[in-house]
């Protein structure tokens, strides 16, 4: 079968027709177009006239690297997407239109992957990818020098860290379907398994091999560039002192700004997990597991399988070891849910905003102890 | 594992996508049904029959869809041979392998259990991997067929007419015209990095090499885009792209246009 694939990429992050329902499909394309319009305008200002060919040859560059053979430790090889690469050379939004082109060139003109699923895939891997090693390769690498071992560091993470949440984007949009769309008789209509198996199945996959191509192939590329070509790791590194030859990237201070407005604008919207109906799957207490109304809901969310009759001793034992400071999103003298969940999601990100701050004081001192720099 | 090296393998990969993409332009020359409609048709009709293949929840109407594919892919003088090659047994081993475990993890009535061995087959998990399978096979002929008897140019244009931002259209036309140039470049690097290479690379050698290869590509592609862009400006590009979509409709690209969407519905209708 394999002699036949003509563009041998990431197979299962590439979703063909089928697996999705016309309405995933559509809200996905919706998803897609928005980033589609919203990277050109931003592109077409930083380089005007010189968008087209820059975005479009480097599109032609992300499909031939596609293809390549990485190999992997073991002997094995995997194929890389190349988003990394996109995302520390161009910076997101020219990396999300070179990735989503080079997506749409396999689907057009070669036939590979589907139509109806172009939208999920440019939003899986060109968006949600670039985005995701975008801010992962600026945090690692901070505000290291271009030619340092942090930076390829940073691009390894990037490049793996990228490529899982598409992977796990992926596997939440397989996952759902079984969930959402079945016949009467209880078969699913599109994508099979449902979350617990979908996930799973599709991080094993990208955790280890293809997690590990294009951390490789990230990695590699920024140690090259490094050594042969410096300018082209310029546009986005963030270093205020050093503006790029190629494309400038978005502003710090700019995309801060729209970054912690979005933040607040998702922490707004915590309430909305009141409106959920059902159960939280894999969420369960002991006390949710003796409860018989909570019982049916989970039996009803688990594909009609009974839940065991007693408390599994596992989750009996380790019931006590912790308790969440806020068990169910609110602290107990709160007792307005709405208010609870909008104080519960204050402090988680206030704990994730002090956690990276310490996380880039430490990246910062630790290649001047190591490197002696 | 691969028999071959990872070099013969990137190598392979470049010359099969190189022999597809002559195979389409050979195809999309043919006197066939499907290339003498006009192409805004052709990529409507296609896809208004993609769009029914995964509205139907019935296994009767895909599978009738998958018919009226394979016809026009008879009338369009795409060899069922190369359909088979390229699409049915590629899709059937990727897919149908996906869609097995299904067959036994899909709670519902039992068909088939063997106690013996803890298996239990039920008749949804038989009813959804077939469905699965059915789906995906007829969406990529539907696709496969398209593409096969469209020159892309003409899906370009076809798409500049729907209303596709002109910028796009460009990029993908540049995009495509740069990408053989790109595969010709990394088969080059390859072959002669090979030529060069005596006994077993290492690991850790194998990835450098791979690494260093795509951070050549990458530098090369930059200088590309430069010279392309010049080559651009001197032609007077001021950043506007205006491109000619000189299509007429002509009777039978109705009659063929109503057929497709006919078809789409009758089948959406049918397989509700």
């Amino acid at each position: 079968m394999e002699e036949e694939n003509p563009v041998e990429i990431d197979e299962i992050m590439h979703i063909p027709d089928g697996y999705l329902s016309p309405s995933t499909c559509a809200t996905l394309y919706l998803f897609a177009a928005s980033g589609w319009y919203a990277a050109l305008k931003r592109i077409k200002q930083l380089l005007a006239t010189r968008a087209i060919p820059l975005i479009s040859v480097f599109a032609a560059f992300s499909f031939v690297v596609m293809m390549f053979n990485v190999p992997l430790p073991g002997g094995t090889t995997g194929h890389a997407v190349g988003v990394g690469v996109a995302a520390i050379v161009l910076g997101p939004w020219g990396s999300i239109l070179a990735i989503s082109i080079a997506l749409a060139i396999q689907a057009l003109f070669f036939g590979d992957g589907g139509i109806t699923t172009l939208g999920a895939n440019c939003f899986n891997m060109a968006i949600v990818g670039s985005f995701t090693a975008y801010g992962v390769y600026r945090m690692v690498a901070a505000n290291s020098k271009l030619n340092s071992r942090q930076r390829v560091l940073a691009a390894a993470v990037a490049g793996y860290v990228a490529i899982n949440a598409a992977a796990l984007v992926t596997a939440i949009e397989l996952g759902i379907q079984p969930m959402l769309f079945h016949d009467a008789s209880g078969t699913p209509l599109y994508a099979p398994y449902p979350l617990h198996v979908a996930i799973p199945a599709m991080m094993i996959g990208h955790l280890t091999f293809a997690g590990l191509a294009e951390a490789a192939i990230s990695a590699g590329m920024v140690s090259y560039l490094q050594r042969a070509d410096l300018g082209l790791l310029r546009g986005v590194s963030g270093l205020a002192q050093t503006p790029g030859p190629i494309i400038a990237g978005a502003s710090p201070e700019r995309s801060q700004g729209r970054l912690w407005w979005a933040v607040a604008l998702l922490m707004l919207f915590t309430p909305l997990g009141i409106l959920a109906a059902g159960t939280a799957w894999g969420e369960w207490s002991s006390a949710d597991l003796m409860n018989p109304h909570t019982r049916e809901q989970i039996g009803a969310a688990s594909g009609n399988h009974a839940p065991p009759s007693s408390v599994p001793v596992g989750i009996e034992k380790l019931s006590n070891l912790w308790t969440a400071p806020f068990p169910g999103y609110a602290p107990r003298f709160i007792k307005s849910p709405m208010f609870g969940y909008l104080l519960s999601a204050m402090f988680g990100v206030g704990f994730l905003v002090l956690a990276s701050l310490l996380a880039r004081v430490v990246g910062r001192e630790w290649p001047r102890r190591n490197l002696g720099s | 594992m691969s028999r071959h090296s990872f070099l013969e393998s990137t190598l392979q990969g470049f010359t099969r996508a190189m022999s597809k993409a002559l195979q389409s332009e050979h195809a999309a020359t043919q006197p066939g049904l499907l290339q003498q409609l006009d192409p805004r048709v052709r990529v409507i009709g296609i896809f208004a029959l993609v769009v029914s293949v995964i509205i139907c929840r019935r296994l009767e109407a895909i599978a009738a869809i998958l018919l009226v594919a394979i016809a026009i892919a008879v009338a369009s003088r795409v060899s069922l041979a190369s359909l088979a090659k390229r699409v049915w047994l590629v899709v059937l081993g990727f897919t149908g392998v996906i869609a097995l475990p299904a067959l036994f993890i899909t709670p519902g009535e039992p068909l088939f259990t063997a106690p013996a061995l803890h298996l239990s087959i039920s008749v949804q998990g038989v009813r959804t991997a077939v469905l699965l399978v059915l789906r995906v096979e007829t969406a990529a002929t539907l696709t496969t067929v398209l593409v096969l008897s469209t020159v892309w140019t003409h899906i370009l244009k076809a798409l500049r007419s729907l209303h596709l931002p002109a910028e796009i259209v460009t990029m993908l036309a540049i995009t495509h015209r740069y990408v053989f140039l790109l595969i010709e470049t990394a088969n080059q690097m390859f072959e002669s990095r090979q030529s060069r290479t005596v006994g077993v690379l290492s690991g850790s050698e194998q990835r450098k090499m791979t690494a260093r290869t795509a951070g050549v590509l990458l530098s090369k592609s930059i200088e590309l885009s430069h010279e392309v862009y010049l080559a651009m400006l001197s032609r007077g590009f001021r950043g506007e792209v205006r491109l000619l979509t000189d299509f007429r409709l002509k009777p039978r690209d109705y009659a063929g246009l109503t057929a497709f969407l006919f078809t789409g519905c009758l089948a959406a209708w049918m397989g509700r």
